[in-house]
């Protein structure tokens, strides 16, 4: 690899700053950008990474700085200037129009569309590059029917195809299986041999050593440093993305017994879909006292079903479901809420909260019963806020109670549900992807929160597709695939191939 | 606080931008009614100052005001308690009609009972009537299978046909066909001072004042702001959704049921065929013009009443035809519709 700094930057970034209301997101920002070469933008969230990015692809314009394409200034005002400036970008969330095929999708971006369109030339143009670079993926098949990782395959080649010369890639590995992440990192390596400069944006240490040949650490929306692969080292860079070192996780030993009986029980439940959702098929779980059973899986393979049929949101066509021994098979959410069931889901926004009531209102909410005062005509406010700051003073972080749910960021509304939920001391707790959306510091208090809580004597049904998480967690570990468990493991007994493998579907063994 | 914060936020304040919304909305269209009277060859100056006159010019005139807003303001928390949980009421119509027939049942068979228990009887008949209609579609949509609009909507066409044919077949008095006979005086509500302002009023501004404070302290307000703003979320909390679809429909029937039972009782004091013309929609309009919000209720119900009563006036004294309040009453929701940031000022 040839020395960057003997090079001429083929992007460079000079002075950038944006402002959103009440954040300065980007603090003049300086970053060259050279061709054949990796560079990982690392920081946590709310560091400012994909504000620079998407200043970068016109998404956002920037309040002031400039931006150098090969020395010469240029102006970036949208998208399309970009485009022609040979930039592009893979989204966090797959911008693919599930209805149409990859050809069709791929064809949309292309530059030099012709009016009338030739789906051969179009076909044999994505066979061409995608065996040149090993990302094999059918032309002729519907985006809908693709997994994850190949319609990020796609979208990948959408850019290579249109002409880019410098890729940015948004937290591309947050929905992939190891496996799936390695071979990305194996496409990412092939383009830089041929000269493509490719920005990875990600907040996972541990990709950014394996791959990246700089990385720039961001932090509170100033470049906190720059370093060569060689110089990094996990310390260096933990101190870079946060000042000081992390207060780390203390993990106490489980106090599951395998005689006590089961908090929850599901028993061969099976649902039907509801729209795009996932049927979910002979179903069994137990979840005990003192103990969190983690499920693996790659986010819609029925996580959402299997926590709406734990939850009552969905009936189950056959099954049973059994609380404390009790079968509340297709009683309502009422009946579970009051039994002590907490639920943190995957949304914190469209599934826990109501935009426009303040976070007050919102916590008050699955215990209206709770803080109703003269038979309902009035709400004791006064006690639900001394019980939620005694939950503030366990889990060490709070929310002002007064904001509108809507305007808090996704981090901060995630702490809402949380802390939420942990109050009342709740039996049972249902965590879907629990640190989704947390900058590291909150998600390791979110994580110290479910310990607490099984230290108590909770049962945990702990629901993550990041699997260093589920492994650090878990006291068992199931997989979900398709709407079934594929595996069932004690942590200390698989490795994250094994389970990332199930997660995919590239081996399926049904346990049970 | 100083001073001069405290009144900057009491001229911020909803009720003080709600007036000077509706003065300008009324203003503006005044004018655009002045160029179509002028059109027509009338003087605009003299048509206001007649509709005006009417209105505003006497004591009896403000107080037919008063009159013509009573079906108004309850028809319109017919629809505005129902919009909190989402749901879409345009069945006041109707249920004020089956709220009015029950209610008229009452009068009819229990004529001898004094005013004290018959009026709340007719009452309590006229929300049961309006609740049952409720019913149906509340139900239909808690089980997820027709929506509330469309039902509540083509029920509307139902009601009067069933008025019509308990007054034809049963109630109709022997001189006339189309109306029952009179009331007796204890199944009227009370009216004031003289002037035809009647109960009515009183329970209408009650129960927006109540809905006003159920929404804002009650348990039920908060679970039902929660089940409007975010259905799912609010059921995953654990927040009964399918009971609160079905209360709250029947209850805005209810409501709309009483506004049928205040009308027969205290405005006509007879039940005549296809007596409301339209005051179950007027209400829907008003109050999602009004925003679903009490106050805005109220001073929508006030613009839309001076405009209907002084323009059957103006049919008397200019010659003009009943369809001209309906342009006028037309170019004031056009007015409101048309850009209601326009009337809040410009940091908009």
């Amino acid at each position: 690899m040839p020395n960057p700094q003997d090079r001429s930057p083929m992007i460079s970034l000079r002075g950038i700053t944006k402002s959103f209301p009440g954040v300065l997101a980007n603090d003049h920002i300086d970053l060259d950008i050279f061709s054949s070469e990796i560079h990982a933008l690392l920081g946590e969230n709310g560091a400012g990474k994909s504000t620079l990015m998407k200043i970068l692809f016109g998404f956002y314009r920037a309040d002031a700085g400039e931006i150098r394409l090969s020395g010469k200034p240029i102006s970036i005002r949208s998208p399309r200037d970009a485009r022609s400036a040979r930039i592009g970008m893979v989204f966090q969330d797959l911008n693919l129009i599930p209805a149409f095929t990859v050809a069709e999708n791929i064809a949309l971006f292309l530059p030099n569309l012709k009016v009338v369109l030739n789906p051969q030339e179009i076909d044999n143009r994505i066979n061409e590059i995608s065996k040149q670079y090993g990302l094999a993926v059918n032309p002729r098949a519907l985006v809908s029917q693709l997994s994850i990782g190949e319609q990020q395959k796609v979208e990948i080649l959408k850019l290579l195809l249109s002409d880019a010369r410098l890729l940015i890639l948004d937290e591309p590995t947050r929905v992939l299986a190891p496996h799936e992440v390695e071979a990305l990192f194996g496409v990412l390596d092939n383009l830089r041999k041929d000269g493509y400069a490719i920005v990875l944006i990600t907040h996972k240490m541990k990709e950014v050593l394996q791959c990246a040949d700089r990385i720039t650490v961001l932090r509170s929306g100033r470049v906190a440093g720059t370093l060569l692969r060689s110089e990094a080292t996990e310390e260096k860079l933990v101190k870079l993305m946060f000042e000081k070192a992390l207060s780390g996780l203390k993990i106490t030993e489980s106090k599951r017994d395998e005689s006590s009986k089961p908090i929850l029980e599901l028993r061969g439940i099976e649902t039907r879909a509801e729209g795009a959702g996932v049927t979910l098929k002979g179903i069994d779980l137990q979840v005990r006292s003192g103990e969190i059973v983690g499920v693996a899986g790659v986010s819609g393979n029925g996580q959402k079903e299997l926590c709406d049929v734990v939850l009552g949101m969905t009936t189950c066509v056959r099954g049973e479901k059994y609380l404390f021994e009790q079968n509340l098979t297709n009683r309502s959410v009422g009946a579970m809420r009051r039994k002590g069931v907490g639920f943190i889901p995957e949304n914190p926004l469209a599934m826990a909260s109501i935009p426009f009531m303040t976070v007050l209102e919102n916590m008050a909410l699955p215990h209206t019963w709770r803080y109703a005062r003269y038979g309902g005509f009035a709400i004791d406010w006064k006690s639900l806020k001394e019980d939620i700051q005694k939950t503030e003073k366990q889990l060490g972080f709070s929310v002002n109670f007064y904001a509108i749910a809507k305007s808090l960021s996704g981090g901060n509304l995630q702490r809402m549900v949380i802390l939420r939920e942990m109050t009342h001391d709740p039996h049972l707790i249902i965590a879907s992807y629990l640190t989704r959306g947390l900058d590291m510091q909150s998600a390791i208090a979110a994580r110290q929160a479910l310990i607490q809580a099984r230290e108590r004597g909770a049962g945990i049904l702990f629901i993550s597709e990041d699997l260093e998480e589920l492994f650090m967690l878990s006291d068992r570990l199931l997989v979900l695939y398709g709407g079934r468990f594929v595996g069932e493991f004690k942590p200390s007994e698989t490795n994250i191939y094994e389970v990332g493998h199930l997660m995919t579907g590239s081996k399926v063994e049904h346990v049970g | 606080m100083s001073a001069r914060t405290f009144l900057r936020i009491a001229v911020s304040n909803t009720l003080v931008k709600n007036i000077a919304r509706y003065v300008m909305m009324m203003l503006l269209a005044l004018l655009l009614f002045g160029i179509i009277l002028l059109a027509t060859g009338k003087d605009p100056f003299q048509s206001y100052r007649d509709m005006f006159g009417a209105t505003f010019g006497s004591a009896y005139g403000f107080s037919e005001v008063l009159v013509a807003m009573i079906p108004m303001l309850i028809t319109a928390l017919a629809v505005a308690l129902p919009s909190r949980v989402g749901l879409i009421n345009v069945g006041g119509e109707g249920q004020l009609y089956i709220g009015a027939a029950f209610a008229t049942w009452g009068a009819l068979t229990f004529k001898d009972q004094p005013a004290w228990v018959l009026l709340p009887l007719m009452a309590l008949l006229g929300m049961i009537g309006g609740a049952l209609w409720a019913f149906i579609p509340g139900y239909l949509k808690s089980i997820g299978l027709v929506n509330e609009t469309i039902t509540t909507l083509l029920m509307n066409s139902i009601a009067p046909k069933i008025v019509g044919f308990l007054i034809f077949g049963f109630w109709h008095s022997p001189m006339d066909t189309v109306k029952t006979e009179n009331f007796v005086s204890a199944a009227r509500l009370p009216t004031f001072f003289n002037t035809r302002v009647h109960l009515g009023f009183v329970i209408a501004l009650v129960l927006l004042a109540l809905f006003w404070i159920i929404m804002k302290y009650t348990r039920w307000g908060l679970e039902m702001r929660a089940i409007g703003g975010n259905p799912q979320a609010a059921r995953r909390n654990g927040i009964p959704l399918k009971g609160y679809l079905i209360v709250i429909m029947c209850l805005g029937g209810a409501i709309a049921g009483l506004a049928g039972m205040s009308h027969v009782s205290g405005f006509y004091g007879v039940l005549i065929l296809n007596f409301s013309m339209g005051l179950g929609f007027m209400g829907f309009l008003i109050c999602w013009l009004a925003g679903g919000d009490p106050i805005g209720i109220f001073l929508m119900s006030f613009v839309v009443a001076i405009i209907t009563t002084g323009g059957n006036f103006l049919q008397l004294t200019q010659g003009l035809p009943y369809a001209v309040i309906n342009i006028l009453l037309a170019l004031a929701l056009f007015v409101v519709l048309a850009s209601p940031k326009f009337f809040e000022g410009k940091k908009a």
